[in-house]
């Protein structure tokens, strides 16, 4: 129960709260698009970098089994939200393999979360987790999107990989886990004062964004039906104990095996969505945007991530 | 001299910014401005969240190849994505400037 307080009242929580209020009160406040945008290069260069430095001090052979593991998740999220979403969420094939697009991959800004949210509880976590969120980025975009690939022609899907393997997140993250690989933490040393000491703050700021765009989708949520708020709130759990478990197993820390298990349970909804639109046009927005964004997101940033790290010890303990 | 010629406008999710140019490219457009525009539509504008603004892209081009664009537009857009396109009609100078070689 503290841990459910103490990651409620959190900076980066309540400025995601700030902006849902602002929206729901018909504030004059947005965030421009030039900042939002800059703000998530910001974001995800510097955990790249963060990332790449310790990669430098991790060996190789350590290296493997994590990202085996990664990989694997990605397709097995996929899949297990796939079928949730068909059989106990009653959509047709085309809506819930595009939902199941967005729980195959990551969320970076609930992983960004998650790594604060153990920070801040003092535990400690493995460093090479951003190539980790690289790994799970793509995975499960592409095998959710196979289960509607019948129903697509394949010119769109060309360019739906393209745009996921391309997109920006992908870029900015691969690309500074390789600069920061090759420059090592001594290097990094000159820019720190910019991507270390100014990042929850840049953080807070885009929660605030993501909270305006949420509140916006409040509506949206109401006319989602309870069958798919419930799923919104029980897959990433679902998920998440599943990673959190599998983690441990292969010798995660418990703080580690907490962030990895919430990254696993997030839903992505920059990278994902964009793909999904190009490949299956004719799914609803209106269900794969409302579920990631509206409910799944804020539900792990208040309950998935204390609930989850809780499991991460408790599981650590037995196991 | 001014010429008379079709100046052809279309507003779409940012997404197909860069299928439309090609869309243009292809009926012989020479050239186009794309700027980004805020609106609300029939469906609801429901994506605009994650991709940011909508396009909006205007080209000058002759009648027949306004037509052309129109109709590949309607065939392959209409259905599935958020997306207008209508003509108009414009004079401008240097009227070969916008019908291609």
């Amino acid at each position: 129960m503290n841990l459910l307080a103490e990651n409620l009242v959190s900076p980066v929580v309540l400025c995601f709260l700030l902006g849902i209020i602002a929206k729901i009160i018909k504030s004059d406040l947005s965030v421009p698009e030039p900042i939002y945008q800059g703000l998530s290069i910001y974001l995800l260069l510097a955990i790249g970098l963060k990332g790449g430095a310790s990669l430098t001090t991790t060996p190789v052979s350590q290296l493997a089994a994590p990202a085996i593991m990664t990989f694997f998740m990605g397709c097995l999220t996929a899949v297990s939200a796939f079928f949730l979403i068909s059989k106990l969420g009653k959509l047709d094939r085309m809506n819930s393999s595009a939902i199941a697009a967005h729980y195959g991959s990551v969320s970076v800004v609930t992983f960004l979360a998650a790594m604060e949210a153990v920070k801040r509880s003092g535990m400690d976590y493995e460093g090479y987790l951003p190539a980790l969120v690289a790994v799970l980025e793509v995975p499960g975009i592409i095998v959710a999107l196979l289960f509607a690939q019948s129903q697509s022609n394949r010119g769109s899907w060309k360019t739906a990989l393209h745009e996921v393997i391309t997109g920006k997140s992908i870029v900015l993250l691969v690309g500074g886990l390789a600069i920061g690989a090759a420059c090592g933490p001594q290097k990094l040393v000159d820019v720190n004062p910019f991507f270390v000491t100014a990042f929850k703050g840049a953080l807070c700021i885009f929660l605030l964004e993501l909270g305006l765009i949420a509140g916006k989708r409040l509506g949206d949520v109401r006319n989602a039906g309870w069958r798919l708020i419930a799923l919104g709130c029980f897959i990433p759990l679902f998920h998440g104990v599943i990673g959190v478990t599998a983690a441990i197993l292969i010798g995660f820390s418990p703080g580690g095996a907490a962030i990895f298990g919430i990254m696993v349970g997030s839903a992505s909804y920059i990278a994902a969505p964009a793909a999904v639109r190009i490949a299956l046009p004719k799914a609803n927005p209106g269900y794969y945007l409302t579920l990631a964004l509206g409910i799944t997101f804020p539900f792990n940033l208040a309950f998935g991530i204390p609930i989850l790290q809780k499991t991460s010890i408790l599981l650590h303990e037995i196991l | 001299m001014k010429t008379k010629l079709k100046k052809v406008t279309i507003i779409a999710e940012k997404l197909l910014r860069d299928p439309l140019v090609d869309l243009l490219r292809k009926h012989g457009a020479t050239g186009w401005s794309i700027s980004a525009v805020e609106g609300e539509g029939s469906r609801q504008n429901s994506t605009s969240d994650f991709e940011g603004r909508n396009v909006q892209i205007e080209a000058i081009v002759s009648d027949t190849n306004c037509d052309s664009i129109m109709e590949d537009i309607a065939k392959n857009y209409f259905e599935d994505w958020a997306i207008i396109t209508y003509s108009s009609d414009v004079e401008v100078l240097r009227g070969n400037k916008y019908l291609g070689p």
